[in-house]
């Protein structure tokens, strides 16, 4: 079980990592450098057929070299030795890549650990409150114990409320605004670790073991980097592995048909196991195959360095799919928080006098929109925030019975009592008229207009009189549009998730720019919004934290769940944001785009690469047969020698120059899929066609330029 | 080249184009089984075989059942044609009295015909009666081609449908291919060809008196010469058609009687593509957007007119040693300049050239000069057309079924360059596809590279090769190249009617089609059951000219790759040495 102690840990441990992100350090390298050797364990080669053939080139070039010392080699000792080193660097560029990236995700393992420490309860030596406190770490809390939360504290961990009742912002978990009431007894007693107690106190009991789950779990999954393969990957492994079987096939059938050519062109000498073993090597798609689980556990990685613990890699990859991105309005689209924006005042009634009231009735009132109604008042006609003492003022604060707010000012000589309310038009309405006062009509009137707007609109009054309306205002998020249109370019569709009702959430829909919302929505809603997408063939992400988000986010392809969500919400998803923020969700999506990407390019790149190298080896593997064959030896490699020396250096040192591009992987550009192609195919398919005559010829070069050829 | 020659090659590629269209939408009805015009004279016809057959029309199938139908449609037509081989000295309508064909010889033809491969080891007019001609050549002319074209209707409709389970019935699609399209088309070319010339008879060969007495090696006089005819028209019409290509007579449409004028010999080339290209419509039609359909046909098209020029320039140049001992090559109007060994003088350069990539670009193997004689690049022009894995048309139904498959590599790899699981036409491509797929992509070669190696391992394959150096090489690859993508032409110089290559060639031909056709139609089983992916704006689309692109580099690159180690060591090294 969770408890909000972790979860606090937790927090600040991913503000850590944000802060300073995992580098590449000495130590890590050294790590990886000793996990290349180890990897060459053939049972864990096997797993990966491309560089499981590499290395059984390795062994039989080695045991050709042996042969060749002992005198009775196929072709020169220092030759046959030079080839069968390179093929051995092959395979350990390539396990070196991935030792490499799983390296990564063990030191982002190991700072979550060394977090596991600073995180303090009030733990109460009687359950009583009053009773004398001791902090402690959240680590020796155990179920069971008592502690004690006061207002402005965080509750540390999930329990029960033995004592007390307070207003708990509990935004975080269900994205309402509006704070709740907890209080011991009854159905309103369970609090949840994360939420923030706004005034009072409560005595909860720990109803969780702590340090038992969450982050364990967190550290296993980092580190369980080693992984299963993703449905995506194994596709593209069959791929390759088909690709090799077929070189595998060429380059045997090759030793025949040189036997053929020697006797049919009378002269030379058929074609060196060795050349056969190198070409074999060249051939099969090596860059790709070394790099492929390094890109994968690398995606892994960069998920976490945004913060997102993802429990598979095929989540990641599924991300990169969503075309449907069901989103909470509250806290992803607008600020958590609605902020006034404006007083409309009652018919006879002066701005000031509706300011003026609004202010006062706000002043202890802590939540945002009780401040946003302080600043408002402030900057619109000079009010200043008075401090609460300087009056004799009685605070009453928001009940759920009364669904109001308010403050009572005792009268002095001048001034009679004051009784000043705020809150929905339909309470103020009733409480109004149980008084014998009157609820003018243009104030019911702006009450609707207020609410087609998108906004939220609150009554003020005084004694038996209303004073007028106060716009809460949804703020949507800067820069929020900008990321829609981005995601649409993308082939995404926005869905705007909300509980209000259709006037507002069309008016926020509006301006925000999402392309389709779902107002007054209940948990079955969302369920049955992503069960329908689904049926049309749609992959759907969400974020979702409250419990009630529990089976739409089981039911989501790719969800994600806020860090300070419920435990239930935490399980049925797929991911979670440490952050806790939803708009995350965009950036899990390019991730999982990046990853598939880093794959497709590579991929081609390496195949692309083997025409260059047939160029290089078949002028020289034929070049006692066939003197004419040197025609095709376009790049002029000085030696036959040299020749099959250099694609072969070529072809381990382009897994060494693409390991960066493997663990950061291919940068993503929010343009249409025809430019993206178009863009990947210029750089790694044609790219990929150069850049070997080009390499090759100067490790030929450099061959040269030292003799050894 | 000359101006005239391009001119005749482009006037055969547009006509090709032009026909497309119409053709290809009325074999969407047909495959649709929508009414067509025919239908007054042929759905009679057409019920009359079901109730015959016991075959319920309705009935829709799973791949594995039609996999069953097909394979076991193919081995009874398999035995039907060695048998007929091998009694066709007892049977009737043998006005030469040939006897019983060798039992590998049988094998070898009888896999050949049922393939849709035609390879023929054996010399028509010297081996074959008329009966085992028609009633077992012509006939599987016709229903191997509208086998794979079945197989074809099968697949696309895997592609058409979402979260089906059947992907219709082998039984009626082989049926209304052969009924409506096949007979109708063959009839009318049949008859254009004899207006031209082509034989149509069943009386026995004609001996003429010689013009020019002669006398041979022994001396002796020759005063009259056996020129044999027969019932030519009909099995000509269907065999290039159905892209099959196995000649009446043993030099195929080099035969006067075969392919007598260059309007004969326009038709005859025109019919080895136009099922094929036309096919690619129909796949547009039928899965709801012919832009589809036409970037598959730009794709065949571009690798077909870049390996056309290749192969034109190359003859018309001729042969550089030939032009040092004063032989003048250069095109004049009385001269056909170029390499005119193994070609015939009233095709010319041209149509040689052009005949010879588009009968190995389709799986057609008709020839219409000798592919043996062609040079180097103009030889290695009809390898690679073939070693492509006859995807650039190929045969009819099983040309495009290929193509299809490389299209699907192609939206994979598009797919990770994009950054999105990758999708064709609505269906997620995934593992079992990949795996599909990827057999699919492995077999051919493996097949041809393994036997070739056989072959010139062998001294039962040695022996068989007539010409020295490189040259005998490219035979043996050749061989094999043919009859490993059910081609069926032959480059000559090969004395493969012999057990050795009976044997191996046959083995060829069946892992070619059936060994094919069955992940073919497991693919299609596996794309049909999937649920239906809206396209957005992130789907990659699959009719741009980016994508044709793409394809045309998968499918060059895949071949290329495969074969370039033993294209060197034939006709590569053999260009080398001949400019040296």
């Amino acid at each position: 079980m969770v408890t909000g102690t972790e979860k606090h840990m937790v927090t600040s441990t991913s503000e850590q990592l944000k802060n300073k992100p995992i580098a590449l350090t000495g130590e890590m390298f050294r790590r990886a450098l000793t996990d290349s050797f180890v990897k060459l364990n053939p049972r864990l080669m096997v797993r990966n057929p491309v560089m499981f053939v590499v290395e059984v080139g390795s062994i039989l070039t080695t045991a050709l070299w042996i042969q060749a010392l002992s005198g009775a080699g196929e072709a020169p000792a220092w030759y046959i030795g030079g080839v069968s080193l390179w093929l051995w660097f092959t395979v350990l560029f390539a396990n070196f890549s991935e030792a490499l990236a799983e390296g990564r995700g063990k030191a982002q393992a190991d700072a979550l650990r060394r977090a596991r420490k600073d995180i303090t309860a009030k733990k109460l030596s009687t359950p009583r409150h009053g009773s004398a406190f001791e902090v402690v770490a959240s680590s020796a809390l155990r179920k069971g114990d008592v502690f004690l939360v006061d207002a402005g504290d965080t509750i540390a961990a999930d329990g029960e409320v033995m004592e007390g009742v307070a207003s708990v912002d509990e935004s975080a978990i269900t994205g309402e605004s509006a704070p709740v009431i907890r209080e011991s007894g009854g159905d309103r007693s369970a609090v949840t670790g994360g939420t923030k107690v706004l005034s009072d106190w409560l005595v909860i009991r720990l109803t969780a073991e702590p340090g038992g789950g969450f982050l364990d779990r967190m550290i296993k999954l980092i580190e369980g980097a080693k992984r299963q393969k993703t449905p995506n990957e194994i596709a593209l492994n069959i791929l390759l592995a088909a690709f090799t079987i077929i070189f595998l096939v060429v380059c045997v059938t090759l030793l025949p048909f040189s036997i053929f050519s020697v006797a049919a062109a009378g002269q030379g000498t058929p074609i060196t196991v060795t050349v056969l073993v190198a070409l074999l090597v060249c051939l099969i798609p090596t860059t790709i195959g070394g790099l492929l689980s390094a890109i994968g556990i690398a995606g892994m990685d960069r998920m976490i360095r945004h913060n997102v613990i993802a429990t598979s890699g095929r989540a990641i990859e599924a991300a990169g799919d969503v075309d449907v991105l069901l989103l909470d309005k509250t806290g992803t689209i607008t600020l958590g928080n609605r902020m006034a924006t404006e007083f409309t005042p009652a018919p006879g009634i002066a701005s000031e006098r509706l300011a003026d009231a609004a202010q006062l009735a706000s002043l202890a009132d802590e939540t945002p929109e009780g401040r946003s109604i302080v600043v408002l008042a402030k900057e619109k006609y000079g009010l200043r925030g008075r401090e609460v003492h300087e009056i004799a003022a009685h605070f009453v604060p928001f009940s759920a019975q009364t669904r109001m707010s308010g403050v009572d000012i005792q009268g002095d000589g001048s001034m009679s009592k004051r009784i000043i309310r705020k809150g929905a038009a339909d309470s103020i309405k009733t409480y109004i008229e149980q008084q014998g006062g009157v609820f003018p009509a243009a104030i019911q009137q702006a009450v609707q207009e207020i609410g087609r707007v998108g906004a939220t609109p609150l009554v003020v009054s005084e004694n038996k009189e209303v004073l007028g309306v106060i716009h809460l205002k949804d703020i949507v998020k800067g820069g929020i549009k900008e990321r829609f249109a981005h995601l649409r370019r993308m082939g995404i569709k926005t869905v705007m998730i909300t509980g209000d009702n259709k006037l507002t959430a069309t008016a926020i829909a509006a301006e925000a720019g999402v392309d389709d919302f779902l107002a007054e929505a209940k948990p079955e809603d969302k369920l049955k919004l992503i069960r329908d997408y689904q049926k049309g063939g749609r992959l759907v992400a969400m974020t979702g934290d409250g419990t009630n988000d529990a089976p739409a986010l089981a039911q989501a392809d790719v969800a994600v769940a806020m860090n300070t969500g419920t435990q239930s919400a935490r399980e049925a998803a797929n991911m979670i944001d440490l952050d806790s923020n939803p708009t995350k969700l965009m950036e899990i999506v390019e991730i999982g785009k990046q990853l598939l990407m880093t794959r497709g390019t590579l991929t081609t790149f390496s195949i692309a690469n083997d025409v260059a190298k047939y160029f290089a080896i078949i002028p020289a593997a034929f070049a006692t047969t066939y003197p004419a064959l040197n025609a095709l030896n376009v790049m002029k490699l000085a030696t036959p020698e040299s020749a099959i020396l250099s694609a072969v250096i070529f072809n381990a040192l382009i897994i060494v120059a693409l390991i960066p591009l493997a663990l950061k992987g291919v940068k993503y550009r929010p343009v249409s899929a025809v430019q993206l192609l178009r863009r990947h195919l210029l750089i790694y398919g044609v790219g990929g066609l150069i850049a070997p005559f080009i390499g090759i010829k100067l490790v030929d070069l450099f061959l040269v330029a030292f003799g050894w050829t | 080249m000359t101006l005239n020659g391009s001119i005749q090659i482009l006037i055969y590629l547009v006509v090709l184009v032009l026909a497309a269209k119409p053709l290809g939408k009325f074999m969407a009805r047909v495959f649709q089984r929508e009414r067509t015009f025919l239908d007054p004279v042929l759905g009679p016809v057409e019920r009359f075989i079901y109730r015959m057959s016991g075959i319920n029309p309705a009935e829709e199938m799973d791949w594995k059942a039609n996999a069953i139908a097909m394979l076991l449609f193919n081995f009874v037509g398999l035995i039907v044609v060695y048998a007929l081989q091998r009694l066709q000295q007892i049977l009737p309508l043998n006005p030469q009295g040939l006897g019983a064909i060798t039992p590998d010889s049988s094998f070898n033809t009888a896999v050949s015909f049922a393939s849709n491969t035609n390879w023929q080891g054996y010399g028509g007019e010297t081996t074959m009666s008329y009966l085992t001609q028609m009633l077992g050549l012509t006939v599987q002319n016709f229903v191997s081609a509208a086998s794979g074209m079945a197989v074809l209707a099968l697949f696309i409709r895997g592609i058409a449908r979402h979260s089906a389970k059947t992907l219709g019935n082998f039984w009626v699609d082989m049926t209304r291919s052969t009924l409506y399209i096949l007979l109708p088309l063959s009839i009318v070319l049949a008859l254009v060809l004899v207006s031209q010339g082509v034989v149509q008879t069943f009386s026995p060969y004609v001996s003429v008196p010689l013009l020019e007495q002669t006398t041979d090696a022994n001396g002796a006089k020759i005063t009259e010469q056996v020129i044999a005819v027969g019932p030519a028209a009909s099995q000509i019409a269907i065999k290039q058609l159905g892209t099959n290509g196995g000649g009446f007579f043993n030099v195929n449409s080099a035969h006067p009687l075969e392919n007598p004028t260059p309007l004969s010999n326009f038709l005859e080339m025109f019919s080895i593509l136009l099922i094929a290209a036309a096919l690619c419509y129909t796949f547009g039609s039928m899965v709801g957007d012919t832009r589809q359909g036409w970037a598959l046909l730009a794709a065949m098209m571009v690798i077909l007119v870049a390996f056309v020029w290749v192969t034109y320039q190359a003859e018309s140049t001729g042969n550089p040693r030939l032009a040092s001992l004063g032989a003048d090559q250069h095109s004049t109007s009385v001269n056909p300049g170029g390499n005119m060994e193994g070609k015939e003088v009233r095709f010319g350069v041209p149509n040689s050239a052009l005949w010879g990539i588009v009968t190995t670009a389709a799986s057609n193997g008709s020839v219409n000069s000798m592919h043996d004689s062609f040079t180097p690049i103009g030889g290695l022009g009809t390898l690679v057309m073939m070693q492509l894995g006859e995807v650039v048309f190929g045969g009819v139904g099983s040309g495009l079924y290929g193509m299809l498959v490389f299209v699907i590599v192609a939206v994979f790899v598009a797919g990770l360059l994009v950054g999105r699981t990758p999708e064709y036409l609505g269906h997620k491509i995934e593992a079992y596809e990949m795996k599909m797929a990827s057999l699919l992509i492995l077999i051919m070669p493996l097949t041809v590279l393994g036997l070739t190696a056989l072959g010139v391992v062998m001294d039962a394959g040695k022996a068989a090769i007539y010409n020295p150096g490189a040259h005998g090489f490219s035979e043996v690859l050749y061989a094999f190249t043919s009859q490993g993508n059910n081609n069926g032409s032959a480059f000559g110089g090969l004395g493969a009617n012999t057990p050795f290559y009976n044997l191996t060639g046959g083995i060829a031909m069946l892992i070619s089609r059936y060994w094919l056709a069955v992940p073919t139609l497991a693919l299609a089983g596996s794309l049909v059951k999937k649920k239906l992916i809206p396209t957005s704006e992130g789907t990659l689309p699959t009719h741009t000219p980016l994508f044709i692109f793409w394809l045309i580099a998968v499918v060059l690159i895949v071949g290329a790759l495969n074969f370039l180690p033993a294209l060197a060591l034939g006709p590569i090294v053999e260009h080398f040495m001949m400019v040296q």
